[in-house]
């Protein structure tokens, strides 16, 4: 906590006064949005109300902070420099392989590393942003609509790669004829091909509450709660809470408020910087800026490098976090979200970022199927109870309206992405800014319109008169 | 630094302000370049596809001065501003400026050089406000260096920097007298606004030469008043410029030597009261009144 | 031009772009490779194969029928694409789910006839919902394979009208990014929309047991080649030829290729504009419904994925064929086709899309303009 508030300060005044209100605002009406329906549902089920709220509470910040972490990174593409990477899932999936491969023990199927798993974890960004370099190389030369071929492409060779059995490091034995570890200059490891690998930890907040020794933090805790643990734990059993409820809780609290005020800050300080100047001015006219004296290929490098490290740190902590992924967590559609969230808050805001990530995490995403859900018990508590037709033809031919609304509460995630697609659409035609797009967020590490020099400041700051 | 009197620092610019230059460098310009061309182009050549737009051109600009550049639509003026500033490639030719060769380098070396160019069609960068865009242009920022962006105690230098330069922003905009726009966004200003934005921001970079390409399209007459005004004032502190313009009588009137380009080729070289005699000229551009 | 001055050009690349340099030694390498496999000569350098070795022409023969197969499909949904992207100036990545749409009303035309001409016993409703199995093939039910053919490009037609009406027409006027972003939502929107009627799950759809097939001898084997797999071709093929007469026997098809090359010197010529982009959507959507039933004819299955799934190959081969080249969509996808086949030869089946996607991603790089040069052909 007191890491988040010390960077929070570091934002300048005028960022922060209405900007932490107005994500505190978003943030509060999400909540008590959830806990209302939550309340309800757990109330027509039955069911016991605290550990449903907490259940979906925990569940929600999760999303939340996954996609305004994702988001805050894409921005620093997309919002700032106008590099259309649409191959986020592949810098994903390079950060989250990265971590494992490196942490898994060099006895297991597939061998790893068999690093602590801190440095896995830096070791993995590094990667990413490597691999962020190479992939920039097209980024200097390719136009927009060029690039998001690219890196969709790029992205999809990294899952297919990632999905091959021919590295997939599971068949051990070296005369056997699918002998598949890779090994380079005698270190072994393998991407588990398409049955996927398993990541360090399943529940990271074991490292809060099950750390006994430094071992524990090096190679992942095991074994019982510690005493903070056993505390927390006690605690929210007495209420109905189970422990996995608290473990997700206090990860999903962590990403919120720590690593997306980190990469807040991160992000806001870019920006706000000549740094940041330059990538805006990139993004406006590139050749402008070339024109100004601005080695723009170099910044292009630098901000693919940053942005994929972010994506691959982004990557590490939501798909890393659940001990075990396969290829197929990275798909297209991974990225879309993204889009889809940044776009909806507003590209080039990083508020705007952050608001999107919710707005998408609570609304587009989860909500879908909790409106479904409160409808399916609005419904049933009416009518007795609700038909579910097989197949569509089913439904449309029994001419019955609650028949149609059956199968559609059925599918409600499939009519999610229906959803999604239209709201993209939607926002294309009339709002391609999104709900904070253009918003003044000036590129420069002072107020520009304030004039006081340098001198009076620090003469302030050292006590001396102030001639007001 | 070298001796003051040697290579004469143009008058009311500090010559500490200068981008530092080697001895040697200096010395190798003495030998190549007469004192005062800071600009030599030689037999420069640019193609696309099937038409050549500059066939060969040479000409050279001297040290504080204010030159024309004129010549009918399609002569090739901006496709030279373009040649020289590292935009396009040039086939053919080659490009001194004060002394070295900057033929082929990338436009953002050659402005670091201190050769700055504005664009016929101003080029604003229309989602930034005027501030923005003219913080954007002084060269040797410390915040353009992603550590010093992030970094906590490095931050402190990069925010002392751009205090100084934001005063400097401001004193330049008071100048242009567009200091009423400064937080407006660029993509807001009117077309002559954004001429004197372009040039005000090009200057921003600390350039020693300017070329500008039509400075004055679009502008209203009293607003093109205050821009000549500008650029003699600044002339006067020092600064070499070269100008394209469509109008003859400004050209006439203000500059001390004129270049005229003709299809790509130059035509013709020298004082307005030579330029206005020339019958090649008088032909060319009666040529295409026809 | 003569031998010298190709000489000093091929020089000249060499120097200049030392990346396409390396690709052609690879390339080079590659061939005589395939070239020394094919008549068994292994080389070894030092107890190292360095290149040839032993490969079946039959083997062979067969990796080139299955790209070609691959390759018209690719080719054909190309056309399309290739032309949205040079008359509208977008990227449109919906352009594989009007693949699928076509895919999916073909196919239920062709049930339904098939179902009437072969006097299957099946209720309507699992027809329509494409739910009885392995119902038609060629050989038993051709008219349900022509009426399918026919109703594949009318759906995706319909569709992708629809779809101009609704998302681009309001959208002429913003840039290429928007209108992507636009695509991609189009895309899923479509995509899951078909989902919704018809279930995720993968459907087989042609009756596999009775299909004849000719085998092709090599004279180390022989390549077998079934009904389905010729229908595709010579659907393909006379298709790319009426394109081919659409376009420089008709004057619509001059009006297009004068849009592709230059939208506001045809607007000011008065050559009306939306009538072209209608008939690009017809032509593209057609061509795009009718290269899906067709891949699902070959394959024998069908799934709401198929044509996100062949997109990038789409868009590989439109690259390699130069944008806004109807020409080069068909032979770029042609290429991609059979080079992702071929590819076998050398590595695990499991990277020819890899290959086939590195391909595209060096042509972007390397000959932004398409390898069969920067020549609008139409
Ligand atoms: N990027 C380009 N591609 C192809 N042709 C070009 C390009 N830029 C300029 N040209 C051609 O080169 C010739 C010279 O153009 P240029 O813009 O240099 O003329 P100009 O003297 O600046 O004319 P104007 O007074 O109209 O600005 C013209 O025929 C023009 O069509
Ligand atoms: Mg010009």
């Amino acid at each position: 906590m007191s890491v988040a508030q010390r960077a929070w300060g570091a934002v300048p005044d005028s960022v922060k006064e209405s900007d932490r209100q107005l994500i505190a605002g978003v943030l509060l009406f999400t909540y008590l949005l959830y806990i209302l329906a939550q309340t309800f549902l757990a109330i027509a089920n039955n069911a016991a109300i605290l550990p449903a709220v907490a259940n979906s509470l925990q569940n929600i910040t999760f999303l939340i902070a996954v996609y305004a972490i994702m988001a805050l990174a894409l921005n620093l593409h997309w919002g700032y420099t106008g590099l259309f990477n649409i191959g986020i899932a592949g810098f994903m999936a390079v950060g989250v392989y990265s971590m494992s491969i490196l942490a898994a023990p060099a006895t297991g199927s597939p061998p790893g590393l068999g690093l602590p798993i801190p440095v896995a974890v830096v070791g993995a960004v590094a990667i990413t942003a490597l691999v962020g370099g190479i992939a920039a190389l097209p980024a200097l030369q390719l136009d927009a609509d060029y690039l998001a071929i690219v890196t969709v492409g790029f992205s999809e060779i990294i899952r297919l790669v990632l999905n091959a059995s021919y590295f997939a490091g599971t068949v051990q034995d070296p005369e056997a004829s699918g002998y598949n570890v890779v090994d380079i200059f005698g270190i072994q490891f393998g991407t588990g091909g398409g049955q996927g690998i398993n990541t360090p930890t399943s529940s990271p907040a074991d490292f809060l509450y099950s750390t006994t020794s430094l071992g524990d933090l090096l190679y992942g805790p095991s074994g019982d709660p510690n005493a903070l643990g056993s505390a927390v734990y006690a605690a929210a059993e007495s209420v109905g809470v189970n422990s996995s409820v608290v473990n997700g809780a206090t990860y999903s609290f962590f990403l919120l408020l720590v690593v997306v005020t980190l990469y807040y800050v991160l992000l806001v300080r870019i920006g706000n910087s000549p740094f940041g100047r330059v990538l805006k001015a990139i993004r406006e006219d590139e050749l402008v800026a070339q024109s100004l004296g601005k080695d723009t290929r170099w910044f292009k490098v630098k901000v693919f490098m940053v942005g994929c490290a972010l994506m691959g740190l982004g990557g590490i902590l939501w798909q890393g976090s659940f001990g075990f992924v396969n290829p197929n967590t990275f798909r297209p559609i991974v990225t879309f979200y993204i889009f889809t969230a940044l776009i909806v808050g507003g590209a080039g805001s990083n508020t705007g970022s952050v608001i999107g990530g919710a707005v998408f995490a609570a609304f587009l995403f989860e909500g879908p199927r909790q409106l479904a859900r409160i409808v399916e018990v609005l419904v049933t508590s009416v009518f007795g109870s609700l038909p579910s037709p097989t197949t569509f033809y089913a439904a449309v031919v029994s001419l019955n309206p609650l028949a149609w609304l059956g199968y559609t509460i059925d599918n409600v995630s499939t009519l999610k992405f229906v959803f999604l697609g239209a709201v993209l659409v939607y926002l294309m035609q009339n709002r391609s800014d999104g709900l904070l797009g253009h918003r003044k967020e000036i590129a420069a590490s002072i107020d520009l319109s304030d004039r006081t020099p340098r001198k009076r400041e620090s003469a302030a700051a050292d006590g001396g008169e102030s001639d007001e | 630094m070298s001796d003051a009197t040697d290579t004469p620092a143009p008058q009311g610019k500090d010559p500490d302000e200068l981008p530092e230059v080697e001895d040697s460098d200096i010395e190798k310009a003495a030998q190549e370049t007469p004192r005062g061309l800071p600009l030599r182009v030689q037999g420069l050549e640019k193609r696309f596809g099937g038409i050549t737009a500059v066939d060969g051109v040479s000409f050279e600009v001297e040290e504080g001065s204010l030159t024309g550049l004129i010549g009918p639509n399609g002569a090739g003026k901006s496709t030279t501003f373009n040649c020289i500033t590292g935009v396009h490639d040039a086939d053919g030719g080659a490009v001194l400026f004060q002394g070295e060769d900057i033929t082929g380098l990338k436009p953002y070396e050659i402005a670091n050089r201190g050769l700055v160019r504005t664009f016929q069609i101003a080029r604003e960068l229309e989602e930034m406000t005027v501030l923005e865009n003219m913080m954007l242009s002084p060269r040797g920022q410390r915040g353009e260096k992603l550590v010093n962006a992030v970094t906590p105690g490095l931050r402190d230098d990069v925010v002392a920097q751009e205090t100084d330069l934001r005063e400097e922003v401001w004193e330049t905009l008071e100048f242009f007298e567009i200091d009423h726009l400064a937080e407006e966004y660029a993509g807001n200003l009117s077309g002559g606004q954004r001429k004197l934005l372009e040039l005000a921001r090009a200057l921003m970079v600390d350039p020693d030469m300017l070329l500008l390409d039509e400075p004055f399209a679009g502008v209203n007459p009293s607003l093109e008043e205050k821009l000549l005004d500008r650029i003699h004032d600044l002339r006067e502190q020092g600064y070499t410029f070269l100008l394209v313009e469509h109008d003859m009588d400004l050209i006439m009137e203000n500059c001390e030597r004129v270049i005229v380009m003709h299809q790509g080729k130059l035509l013709a070289e020298g004082s307005p009261e030579d330029i206005k005699n020339n019958e090649q000229v008088i032909e060319a551009y009666l040529g295409e009144d026809v | 031009m003569d031998v010298a001055e190709t000489y000093s050009d091929g020089r000249r690349l060499l120097v200049e772009r030392p990346a396409v340099g390396l690709l052609g030694v690879a390339l080079l390498y590659l061939f005589v490779d395939l070239m020394l496999r094919l008549a068994n000569v292994p080389v070894e350098l030092m107890g190292v194969e360095v290149i040839g070795g032993t490969l079946a022409v039959s083997t062979f023969g067969r990796f080139l029928l299955d790209g070609l197969i691959v390759g018209l499909v690719v080719g054909l949904a190309g056309v399309g694409l290739s032309m949205t992207y040079s008359i509208l100036n977008f990227a449109n990545f919906a352009h594989g789910d009007y693949v699928t749409t076509g895919a999916f009303s073909g196919w239920i035309a062709a049930y339904l006839v098939g179902a009437f001409t072969l006097g299957v016993e099946e209720p309507i409703g699992r027809l329509l919902m494409i739910q009885a199995p392995s119902l038609v093939s060629a050989f038993s039910s051709p008219l349900a394979i022509v009426v399918g053919i026919i109703l594949a490009g009318l759906g995706a037609v319909l569709t992708a009208l629809f779809l101009d009406r609704i998302v681009y027409r309001p959208m002429r006027d913003k840039g290429g990014i928007p209108l992507l972003i636009a695509s991609i939502g189009v895309a899923l929107a479509l995509r899951y929309a078909i989902v919704f009627i018809f279930g995720t799950g993968s459907r087989g759809v042609t009756a596999t047991g009775s299909i004849p097939e000719v085998a092709i001898p090599t004279g180390d084997g022989t390549i077998p080649m079934n009904l389905h797999e010729g229908t595709l071709i010579v659907a393909a093929v006379v298709l790319m030829f009426g394109i081919h007469f659409l376009l420089q026997r008709t004057k619509l098809g001059k009006a297009m290729r004068a849009m592709a090359d230059n939208k506001d010197l045809a607007q000011v010529t008065g050559i009306p504009t939306e009538r072209v982009i209608r008939a690009t959507w017809i032509i593209g959507g057609a061509l795009a419904g009718i290269a899906g039933f067709l891949i699902v004819l070959e394959r024998g299955t069908l799934s709401f994925n198929i044509g996100w799934r062949l997109l990038l190959l789409i868009f590989a081969g439109v690259i390699l064929g130069g944008i806004g080249s109807v020409y080069g969509a068909m032979a770029g996808g042609i290429v991609i086709g059979i080079a992702s086949r071929v590819s076998l030869v050398w590595i695990p089946s499991d990277f020819a899309r890899v290959a086939a996607f590195s391909v595209m991603i060096l042509v972007l790089l390397y000959r932004p303009e398409g390898l069969f040069g920067g020549v609008k052909t139409a």
